[in-house]
């Protein structure tokens, strides 16, 4: 089958400053795929050349099938975006937001109209079809911008940090939302920095970091090559940490001291920790978790804060 | 030769539909609210507030002004012309400065709209129709007026109208170009004060002839003179060779102006 999504050696630079470094990607129809990074990291520089409105300054970029830097506008007529930042028209209707952006993808007034009321029932929005689009909570403005992307029966939808600001209920309800385009066949392309939106939405992802992907595959598989099944995570009160590091030696497969607690990467969390006390620590509290993308991506990313 | 190979450009590269979704989402925005209907009529009264201040009131005091061909006219005749042009100028401008520059910089409109088929150039195109549109509305009301108090006769009045048109389009296309370089609100005085300074000296309210030499010529350079001298040849009757000069003028605004604006925003949105 033929990728919905190609690219080799894809780079892009602003000026002297390159935020995406040569990176390759191959997207199947059908799959929901991630990219996960920090900030700076390449992801929206990766998604706007994908949609097919900033042109790659090397490399080779196929988005279904076809040349975005010739057949732009043939491509965007069957990709449907949800930009990072809502850019709603301010001056229109809810409903009007929707039929007007049926127009430029060249609906029929009536198609516009039929597409705009399926489209508000999808987005859970049908008692605000007439109300301005400031008035929405944060929540609603992303269902709309999510709905308005699918006006054009989109074979691929890309949506970069759709839940980003987000209370937990309105990201539930997103996730149930995009859950169900993806039931549907649609191709969905996320970015995002919320490990549990990877893990809750993608089939597959990749961790950029400085430009560059440096993993890639399932969430599960992530984490079993880059973590440790469980994670141990041990306090000492107020005390000095530095000084248990030494004395955690050969505990599980990894010990990973932050500030206020030591980590402990292992395959069987239990047998850790009764490790530790055969060593006679005794930590003030002990939590034994499974590992997460967290895990896996602090791991990759680092733990310097990135702005 | 170079029209015909422009013309094969828009025509390849252009989708009338696509230009259409982007005026009527201005039509759309007509309808949502009252607020947009307050600034397209308050953008009217001005060159009728002139005309009636000044081409009635001052005009008792000048008397007649004498034309090229010997006709001569009253005061408020000659400058009825001239406030119709700087209406039509007036309503596009209003419509490709502030509300272009607030949908390109602030509203992030035209970010939304480049992630579907339609193109920067149809995006300037669907832009500026919608201007000619407004400054219509303007001019075809003015005219309207002129006619009742027998400043123009009724079919002079008609054939002026789509030399109004002509003239929205100019302003409106560079007006676009120009706030695709506006960094912010502040750099709009500048143009605020362009404006006014060529609704004062662009033979408006004064024949350029009666300038000095020097400021005639700077005077012939600049835009809205060209766009009275046209307006004002057809109200009046006044058909002549020079006309096509003005005409020829005012498209080439047209071209230049949609041809940098379009290539600003996708400057601008599509880096």
């Amino acid at each position: 089958m033929q990728p919905l999504i190609y690219a080799r050696g894809l780079v892009k630079r602003f000026g002297s400053f390159t935020a995406v470094d040569g990176i390759d990607l191959e997207v199947q129809p059908g799959e929901a795929f991630g990219f996960l990074g920090p900030n700076g990291a390449g992801k929206s520089s990766t998604m706007r050349m994908i949609s097919c409105v900033s042109m790659p300054s090397a490399g080779e970029l196929r988005i279904l099938g076809r040349d975005p830097v010739r057949e732009g506008p043939a491509i965007r007529a069957r990709l449907g975006v949800c930009p990072q930042l809502d850019n709603l028209d301010p001056d229109l209707t809810v409903w009007e937001n929707l039929t007007t952006y049926a127009r430029y993808f060249g609906l029929s007034r009536a198609e516009a109209r039929r597409k705009a009321g399926e489209l508000l029932e999808f987005a859970q929005l049908t008692e605000k079809a007439s109300s301005l689009v400031e008035p929405l909570s944060g929540g609603m403005k992303r269902r709309l911008t999510i709905a308005r992307a699918m006006v054009n029966d989109p074979e691929l939808v890309l949506l970069d940090e759709p839940t980003t600001g987000l209370d937990p209920q309105a990201r539930h309800l997103l996730w149930e939302r995009l859950f169900r385009l993806k039931q549907q066949g649609v191709t969905l392309v996320l970015t995002t920095h919320y490990m549990d939106e990877a893990e809750q939405l993608c089939d597959r992802l990749v961790v950029m970091d400085g430009g560059r992907i440096v993993a890639e595959g399932s969430p599960r598989r992530l984490i079993e090559d880059y973590s440790s099944p469980e994670v141990v995570e041990l306090r000492f009160g107020l005390e000095e940490l530095a000084g248990y590091v030494p004395r955690l030696e050969g505990v599980g497969d990894r010990v990973d001291p932050l500030p206020d607690r030591i980590l402990l990467y292992a395959k069987d969390g239990d047998e850790a920790v009764a490790e530790v006390h055969r060593r006679g620590l005794t930590p003030s509290s002990v939590l034994v978790r499974r590992s997460t993308l967290e895990d896996v991506f602090l791991h990759l990313t680092g733990r310097t804060l990135v702005d | 030769m170079v029209t015909t190979a422009v013309a094969s450009w828009v025509v390849r590269r252009v989708s009338p539909g696509r230009v259409l979704a982007v005026t009527g989402r201005n039509v759309a925005a007509l309808r949502s609210g009252p607020s947009y209907w307050l600034v397209l009529v308050s953008g009217f009264f001005e060159p009728l507030l002139y005309l009636l201040s000044i081409g009635v009131g001052v005009g008792a005091l000048v008397g007649r002004i004498p034309l090229g061909d010997g006709q001569v006219v009253t005061y408020a005749v000659f400058v009825a012309p001239a406030m119709l042009a700087a209406s039509a100028m007036n309503g596009a401008l209003a419509e490709t400065t502030f509300n272009f520059f607030f949908k390109l910089r602030y509203a992030r409109t035209f970010e939304a709209i480049l992630a579907t088929p339609v193109r920067p150039f149809e995006v300037a195109l669907g832009e500026l129709s919608w201007a000619m549109v407004r400054s219509a509305f303007y001019t075809a009301v003015f005219l309207g007026v002129m006619v009742a108090f027998g400043l123009a006769g009724p079919w002079w009045a008609l054939a002026a109208f789509p030399a109004t048109l002509l003239v929205g389009l100019a302003f409106g296309a560079v007006g676009m170009a120009a706030s695709t370089l506006m960094r912010g609100w502040q750099d709009f005085d500048v143009m605020t004060a362009a404006q006014f300074s060529l609704f004062l000296f662009s033979g408006t309210f004064a024949p350029v002839q009666d300038y000095p030499p020097v400021l005639e010529a700077v005077v012939v350079a600049t835009p809205l003179y060209h766009a009275v001298e046209l307006v004002r040849g057809l109200t009046l009757g006044q058909v002549e060779w020079a006309l096509a000069g003005h005409a020829a003028y005012l498209l080439v605004m047209v071209a230049a102006g949609l041809w940098f604006a379009a290539r600003r925003v996708e400057r601008v949105l599509c880096k």
